[in-house]
């Protein structure tokens, strides 16, 4: 399986992507530079990494939102590719209107950055069937803009369609519907706060991430 | 041509950068004060073959995220300044 990192300039969470994919795939993923215009035709899964692509400037994710790799991922993203994006990712995506809403400055304008429970909605998509609906998955955050804002409508519809596919258990930046991480219609597009890249290791606290992330390669093998 | 645009949150966006500084206005002393909103204010020096509408388009693709914030075009006419 062929996977994807997309790296912006500021992106800091690639290399632990790079790393995850590695271990969990057995392969090595293509590293995406974003002035590229293509990420190829067989590229199975793509992850846009945390950090703080362009210094954060205009708005988080804004700027990256508009480079020239992004309007290929758009085009991957009708075609049904699967792909997550994580932190600054889940910026970039709100910010392409792949998926609703924005993330705000946290509630308690502090840079949160610690471990946080999960609970997780694994019909939410195909790509999170191996999950369960009773488990608690400790996956750290580390963000100032992480406070997610829909209008009622759009939160009412996440609600109704089962898109909220991950909620805090104890909300560190005031979110609404304590979400931490939601999916597109379709289902092929995740984006989420907390970092499961940072946890695929014993060493490193846990392994929960490990388990959110061989759901999705599971599934997108399951699809190729 | 010099254009200013004004990027504020919608009312009904919580806004905890404005709320803070509401809050360190009234531990300074200051009284009277109802709500603090911040914002962000963006110069644009454009030739004058650039139209609202243009403007209008580069805020809601990239200068606004409109799913939180409005927009507001001030454009200023330097010859009546200078004038």
């Amino acid at each position: 399986m062929k996977t994807a990192v997309i790296r912006f300039p500021g992106s800091n969470c690639d290399r632990d992507m790079q790393v995850a994919l590695r271990q969990l795939t057995g392969q090595e993923p293509n590293i995406i530079w974003h002035s590229e215009t293509t990420i190829g035709d067989d590229i199975d899964f793509i992850a846009i990494p945390g950090g703080f692509s362009y210094g954060d400037y205009l708005r988080s994710g804004a700027l990256a939102a508009r480079s020239a790799i992004m309007q290929d991922i758009v085009r991957a993203a009708e075609r049904g590719v699967p792909m997550i994006g994580i932190c600054n990712g889940f910026q970039v995506l709100t910010e392409t209107r792949l998926l609703p809403g924005a993330l705000m400055r946290n509630s308690g304008l502090d840079f949160v950055c610690r471990d946080v429970s999960l609970k997780a909605n694994p019909n939410a998509s195909p790509m999170l069937t191996e999950l369960s609906a009773d488990t608690s998955y400790s996956i750290p955050v580390a963000h100032h803009d992480g406070n997610y804002f829909a209008d009622q409508e759009t939160l009412d519809e996440l609600e109704a369609e089962g898109r909220i596919a991950f909620r805090y258990e104890d909300n560190p930046n005031g979110s609404m519907r304590n979400i931490a991480g939601i999916v597109n219609k379709r289902g092929n597009i995740l984006g989420m706060m907390p970092h499961p890249e940072r946890a695929v290791d014993p060493a490193c606290g846990g392994t929960d991430g490990a388990t959110i992330l061989r759901s999705m390669l599971a599934a997108t093998m399951a699809a190729a | 041509m010099k254009i200013r645009v004004h990027v504020t949150l919608k009312p009904g966006v919580l806004d905890p950068q404005g709320r803070a500084t509401h809050h360190t206005l009234e531990n300074m002393g200051f009284d009277g004060i109802e709500d603090v909103r911040c914002g962000r204010m963006i110069d644009l020096e454009v030739a004058p073959t650039v139209t609202d509408e243009d403007i209008a388009d580069m805020c809601r693709k990239l200068l606004a995220n409109t799913v939180i914030e409005n927009f507001d075009i001030v454009r200023f006419d330097m010859d009546a300044a200078a004038a």
